[in-house]
């Protein structure tokens, strides 16, 4: 889960463009939006982009987005829970 | 109407982002294809976060906005202008390559949104939250002096109203290989200082982002006076382009022989030359001409770069050797003419005078 | 001295219609141009629908009859078809004395074209016209419109995203008012594209369905595509030449939303500043109003953003309001020209257009928009909103003669 964890904040870090941070600088457990990195609609989007592109999964609803896309370890378990095999 | 250029900012390929007037040194490129823009340290402008989702030119253009704000002492403008020829090419060539490399499938929107013309525009009333009116220009060789009319329109509106006022246009990588295949740049490498001495076909592609805080109402710390624009569109001969020069004048009231400079768009082509040396043999004879896109290239909005010259050749009266064209400089400058066209289509013309 | 803006001619093009007596026979029949995606080859095109206009590029040329041969974007003959249409209502001679301005807007631009090139340039195949890139950027479809039209003295094109058309004609209202031209055909024009549709789908604001303004369960926008201009001159130009006045321009705003690069404001700031903005112009209280032509995309932001501005300015009770998107489709730049149509044929009319598929009220809001074609009531002011990315918001007021 750690390993995945680092993955997906060097993912994050390069498709949201945020070049003045490092994996080191993202807490896994703290909120992504709002509060915490303070990402907003159109990084939501970017991140829905990025879990159908690397890892092939889609999200259902926006109730689910938000659940999923709530902090990094929260992406991280719906990525390990949706694995296939 | 009469208005006054409280404040100016410029990035271009020369350091005039420093605001020290003209700069000390000119920057002469050599084995030039291109003029690109020297750019400021953005982080000291916006912030990180904000400044992530940016393209080049909006970075430039938020830059110099603020600039232009802080030099003017204008907290909040009562509008925000832009014009610009081809908006932001960069984030639209990046959302087309991406639309062929996936087949349309899982884009990234953010080049997208990005894309759209008035981003620039949009992303420095979000800078500031200005919620004033906010509109962006994008004709050709007039986008700049749309805007620039637009802001005269909200001055005689309001005549106290502070307008901030923007022209600006990048080069990319494609933008630059594909207007080559159109023909419009020179076929060999250029040194930028003697462009005005080749006589080959072609210029010499640059960019650049000017911004000016315009009022209607004279302050003591003005850098000029902006007294009469004029456009027009595909002029029929030599003779409309004396009239609409007659006109300019006229309507500011200033006769011929107090013009103390003629600055011209000459850009080293000989075929679109041809009507500002037309215009200097003809009407202008006993006029000292000057030119500026030795130092800033061709592109749609360049204007903007002759605009935010001229204005601070009024204010500082030091007259660089290196903008001589035909005749010698004069001493003192009060009144300049800044007559420039994009490929002899899109013609303006600008009276600016000390104040 | 400040001089009264009329409007003396309209022309249009939308999937809806190829003019205004095709656009107002489908208006009245309810019958919207939303539907399958057709002339351009995209993997969405059995998914998203999208108010397209049925004819061909070649076609469309037939009807334009430019007159001059050259390269001619979608765009391009969208604009030329409408702003012709506006120029012989009004009885418009050019060559007359009188100063004549161009005021147009797209936001895509020769785009149907450019993208056919970059294909073929980005991938290195060779295989990319330059004709196919040189009508690339805003200002050439209103210089082809300026060409055939012969307009010379004011010739500009704005962009401001969806709100583009609307500061056009705002824009041509004000140098007329400050007596610095005595015409102006305003208006704008964008066609459908691969680049805004994958745009808006990688937005994920497009819907699979018919939109439904305005409605609890709306799910997105359609985009659409066509061209709207009005001719705009002094009143005193146009008493002159004894032109049927068709309307006035009464008021307009625009105003920034600042909040966010394409999401509106919860509140709806902007919007509601630039409707105070059009009132304050027009020297009219909110209750002048008798019908809004509303922006409503039908996303779920808009809609919300917009429904709560109009509650905000019209305090004392929301006036008939309905989007005609539901009918023609978004179609981005040209929206604002294309809607200040229709609100002049409302006018002349007396029409209120249904705001088409709408079902359930939003729980947010306190109003309803009209879902009947409405007539026999007074029309005698007309607001338009036209709202775009970046915040760019803007309104105009068209009142009766």
């Amino acid at each position: 889960m750690e390993q995945l964890i680092d993955k997906l904040k060097h993912e994050i870090i390069g498709v949201l463009n945020l070049s003045e941070m490092t994996p080191a600088d993202i807490d896994e457990n703290a909120p992504l939006f709002i509060e915490g990195l303070g990402l907003d609609s159109i990084d939501a989007l970017e991140l829905i982009v990025l879990l159908e592109k690397n890892y092939g999964l889609k999200l259902g609803t926006a109730e689910e987005g938000k659940r999923v896309l709530h902090s990094v370890r929260s992406m991280a378990e719906f990525i390990t829970s949706n694995k296939k095999g | 109407m009469e208005s006054y250029i409280k404040g100016t900012a410029m990035i271009s390929p020369q350091r005039t982002f420093e605001d020290k007037g003209f700069p000390e040194e000119v920057i002469n490129y050599t084995g030039a294809d291109y003029l690109g823009c020297i750019e400021p340290s953005y982080r000291d402008y916006i912030d990180p976060m904000v400044a992530r989702r940016m393209s080049r030119i909006v970075k430039m253009g938020v830059c110099a906005a603020i600039r232009c704000m802080k030099n003017s002492n204008v907290e909040m403008p009562d509008a925000v202008l832009a014009g610009t020829g081809l908006g932001c090419l960069e984030d639209t060539e990046k959302f087309l390559g991406s639309i062929f490399n996936n087949a349309e499938k899982l884009l990234n929107p953010t080049p997208f949104i990005q894309s759209t013309h008035n981003t620039v525009a949009a992303a420095i009333a979000l800078a500031i939250k200005c919620h004033n009116y906010n509109a962006t220009y994008t004709h050709r060789g007039f986008s700049f002096e749309s805007a620039i009319q637009d802001a005269l329109l909200q001055l005689a509106e309001k005549p106290e109203a502070n307008i901030l006022t923007g022209g600006f246009d990048e080069l990319t990588v494609n933008s630059y290989h594909i207007t080559k295949r159109l023909g419009m740049w020179k076929n060999h490498p250029v040194t930028s200082l003697r462009l005005k001495e080749y006589n080959t076909r072609g210029s010499l592609p640059g960019e650049g982002t000017a911004f000016f805080m315009l009022s209607g109402i004279h302050g003591s710390h003005d850098i000029a006076a902006l007294k009469a624009m004029r456009t027009f569109y595909k002029p029929r001969d030599h003779h409309e382009i004396e009239n609409h020069l007659d006109q300019l004048l006229g309507e500011a009231g200033v006769h011929l022989h107090d013009v103390s400079l003629m600055m011209l768009g000459v850009n080293g082509d000989p075929s679109t030359d041809s009507m500002y040396y037309r215009l200097m043999s003809d009407r202008c004879n006993r006029l000292p001409g000057a030119y500026f896109k030795h130092l800033c290239g061709e592109y749609d909005t360049a204007s903007s770069f002759a605009l935010w010259l001229s204005a601070i050749l009024l204010k500082n009266q030091v007259i660089p050797e290196s903008i001589g064209l035909t005749g010698n400089l004069p001493g003192v400058l009060d009144n300049i003419v800044i007559y420039n066209h994009l490929r002899g289509s899109y013609h303006a013309m600008y009276l600016l005078s000390r104040c | 001295m400040q001089h009264k803006v009329v409007v003396t001619g309209i022309g249009i093009i939308s999937a809806i219609g190829f003019d205004t007596k095709g656009v107002m026979d489908s208006l009245q029949a309810q019958r919207s141009g939303i539907g399958r995606l057709s002339l351009i080859d995209s993997v969405y095109k059995d998914e998203i629908p999208v108010a397209e206009i049925k004819a061909t590029n070649d076609e469309l040329l037939q009807i334009a009859d430019p007159g001059i041969t050259g390269n001619y974007s979608r765009t391009s003959l969208l604009g030329i078809i409408a702003a012709r249409q506006a120029i012989a209502a009004a009885r418009i001679d050019v060559s007359a004395p009188g100063r004549t301005g161009l005021i147009s807007a797209t936001t895509v631009g020769g785009m149907d074209r450019s993208e056919i090139f970059y294909r073929g340039y980005l991938s290195g195949s060779g295989k990319a016209r330059l004709r196919d890139v040189v009508t690339h950027d805003c200002g050439d479809s209103t210089e082809k419109i300026a060409d055939c039209t012969g307009i010379r003295d004011y010739i500009t094109t704005i962009n401001t995203a969806c709100s583009s058309s609307a500061n056009a004609i705002m824009v041509g209202a004000r140098l007329i008012r400050e007596g610095k031209l005595d015409r102006v055909v305003a208006g704008g024009t964008d066609a459908l594209t691969l680049f805004t549709l994958n745009g808006f789908n990688s937005l994920m604001i497009l819907d699979r369905n018919p939109c439904r303004p305005f409605d609890e369960d709306r799910n997105g926008l359609n985009l659409g595509e066509g061209s709207g201009f009005l001719v705009l001159e002094s009143e005193e130009f146009a008493c002159r030449e004894n032109k049927n006045v068709l309307g006035v321009i009464k008021g307009y705003g625009n105003a920034c939303d600042a909040y966010h690069q394409t999401a509106s404001s919860p509140e709806g700031h902007g919007a509601c500043l630039s409707m105070l903005k059009a009132l304050e112009v027009a020297g009219l209280a909110p209750d002048a109003i008798s019908y809004i032509n509303a922006h409503g995309t039908g996303t779920k932001n808009n809609d919300l953003s917009e429904g709560v501005a109009l509650e905000t300015v019209f305090q004392a009770g929301i006036p008939h309001c309905s989007s005609t998107k539901s009918y023609t489709g978004h179609t981005l730049g040209a929206a604002g020209g294309i809607e200040a149509v229709l609100s002049i044929i409302a006018l002349q009319h007396q029409w209120i257009y249904p705001n088409l598929n709408f079902a359930r009220p939003m729980n947010e809001l306190g109003f309803v928009p009209v879902t009947a074609f409405v007539t026999g009531i007074p029309v005698n002011c007309i607001m338009s909103n036209s709202f775009g990315f970046g915040g760019n918001n803007s309104t105009l007021i068209f009142s009766r003669y």
